[in-house]
């Protein structure tokens, strides 16, 4: 009887083109063109600054070459390395709570809309306002700069967060929870095996939105507080080196935000991808 | 498991404790004013295939959805009279739904939406999986444990979903329209599975459609409804010692069926559109 369905079933596959599980092989030209493109552009971009500086003659203290910036980087390691570490901690743990708080509170919104319509409008205002504003406030609130710094980041990579989980808890397929209602399934089953995994991709996207945002709060939000001395975080070297027209030292600390930047979006677009790529649309390639 | 269906005489004279469900005088009103059921009273007895059968706006999904306990009647009540009751007033475990769309989880293999039903439960995996392993292997799906839905074609999420209803060994099987959305190939291919799967196993089915064709292939009975408001208008036996299939398509008798259960289904459409 299951041979007969088996046969049939591929019969069936037959008239019905999207069985198959097309796993499209990428050729291997594409796939060095894919690393090599973007590698030629970024040198490029540094050969032609490097272009500038010579043809133009540009004196060092308006703008540094290539070279020096990396000089820089290796003879100033010793000051810069200890604030990318206070800069990545504040970004990171901004961002850990801003994950723990964002889909925590998003899942006791969700949960009645008398709650959601009592606390919404918190954290409305808490976004609308400008950061930057509310700083020198959190500086004389909080007990230390550190934690100032840290808030500063939170509030402003909390949001996304909040209000993608938001979104992604209340746009479960409705056919989907009258299954799960069907079945009797407990609120706890309905969110811990239904609600949370639908939200993965606003859950995604809200990652990598806050990460994104978590470095620059920790940085802007350095640049609006101030911090001096041991302990102070790439922002503060940015403004240091300035005042002291030490440009290769600026823009080598400049190239470590940056990078930390792009790991930081690399790193939440690969978590994404790991969420998603089985099954979600938007984790995967085209089949046609 | 034969084919020849008893008399509806004998049928109606049948005892009580052969009745899976009942509805007595059930109606639903909508919020919106619709008035979607009207008094509609109906005996579902075991072992029977029973086709709801009306053109949109009868009321016809409203009833399976207030049977399978989604979105309370109005007024009147449902007999479970041989179900063990729970506390929601469903039967425990007794009833299979599979809906118009396969409604499958996407982030979840075919086995895990399978799964899903028993895990809901408690029932722990191990113990799950002999289970889930015969009902995909019943909807022919064996080898497609680990695949995803969309990787599957429109009749295999259709058949996911039927062994994810089967998984938990119902009493009675609801379909909503299941195979509305198919192709005419796939749909005849899945109803000769529905009507293997109702043989084999002995299952109560209620089985909701707008299409003529297919209620008269499948059912033993067919509930013909009308709309404005949503009522029962006609209650055929449909009997056959034909055995159900390719050939049974294109035999005298058959389109004599769906002769008798067109007509009943146009004095149905014709009362709604008069709305007496």
């Amino acid at each position: 009887m299951t041979d007969a369905i088996q046969t049939a079933n591929i019969a069936e596959a037959g008239t019905d083109s999207a069985v198959a599980i097309a796993v499209q092989r990428t050729s291997l030209v594409e796939r060095v063109l894919r690393v090599v493109i973007p590698v030629t552009m970024v040198l490029l971009a540094i050969g032609l600054w490097q272009m500038h500086i010579t043809v133009n003659q540009v004196p060092r203290y308006i703008m540094p070459a290539p070279g020096d910036v990396i000089m820089a980087l290796y003879t100033d390691w010793g000051t810069l390395s200890p604030s990318l570490l206070v800069t990545l901690r504040i970004t990171f743990l901004a961002l850990a709570i801003a994950l723990i708080g964002g889909v925590g509170l998003a899942i006791i919104l969700v949960q009645s809309k008398w709650i959601e319509l009592a606390i919404f409008p918190f954290a409305v205002i808490l976004q609308v306002t400008p950061m930057i504003a509310i700083a020198p406030l959190l500086i004389i609130y909080m007990p230390d700069t550190q934690s100032a710094l840290l808030t500063c980041a939170f509030v402003v990579a909390f949001f996304p967060i909040l209000s993608n989980m938001v979104a992604g808890l209340k746009s479960v397929d409705h056919n989907l929870l009258n299954l799960f209602e069907l079945y009797g399934a407990n609120r706890w089953q309905t969110l811990l095996y239904l609600k949370l995994p639908a939200s993965l991709p606003y859950f995604a996207a809200g990652l990598r939105i806050g990460g994104g945002l978590s470095l620059i709060a920790a940085v802007v939000a350095e640049f609006a507080a101030g911090s001096a001395g041991k302990g102070s975080g790439l922002a503060f070297r940015l403004l240091e080196s300035g005042y002291r027209l030490n440009y290769p030292r600026l823009y080598a600390a400049l190239i470590l935000l940056m990078i930390t930047g792009v790991a930081i979006f690399a790193a939440t677009s690969f978590i994404a991808w790991l969420l998603l790529h089985r099954w979600h649309e938007s984790a995967m390639k085209r089949e046609n | 498991m034969t084919d020849v269906i008893e008399p509806a005489a004998v049928r109606a004279e049948t005892a009580p404790e052969r009745t899976v469900v009942s509805m007595r005088h059930v109606s639903k009103l909508f919020s919106n004013g619709t008035l979607a059921l009207k008094d509609m009273t109906l005996d579902v007895r075991r072992g029977e295939f029973l086709s709801l059968l009306g053109p949109s706006g009868c009321g016809k999904s409203t009833a399976l959805r207030i049977i399978a306990g989604l979105g309370a009647a109005s007024s009147g009540s449902i007999d479970w009279p041989s179900s063990r009751i729970n506390a929601r007033g469903l039967p425990e475990g007794d009833v299979g739904f599979v809906f118009q769309e396969p409604t499958l989880l996407p982030w979840a293999t075919v086995l895990d939406n399978v799964y899903l039903p028993l895990r809901l439960n408690g029932v722990s995996k191990s113990a799950a999986r002999p289970r889930i392993v015969e009902a995909l292997a019943s909807v022919g799906l064996g080898d497609f444990e680990k695949s995803y839905p969309r990787e599957l074609s429109g009749g295999m999420k259709m058949r996911v979903s039927i062994a994810r209803a089967l998984v938990t060994k119902p009493r009675l099987l609801l379909m909503d329209e299941p195979f509305a959305a198919l192709d005419e190939i796939t749909r005849q291919k899945l109803n000769d599975d529905v009507l293997r799967l109702w043989r084999e196993t002995g299952i109560t089915v209620i089985f909701v459609t707008h299409s003529v064709f297919e209620s008269a292939f499948l059912s033993n009975r067919i509930v013909v409804m009308r709309a404005r408001p949503g009522q029962v208008c006609a209650d055929l036996a449909i009997e056959t010692s034909a055995v159900r299939d390719a050939h049974y398509r294109t035999s005298e008798e058959y389109r004599a069926t769906t002769d008798r259960v067109s007509r009943a289904l146009q004095e149905a459409i014709m009362l709604g559109a008069q709305g007496k």
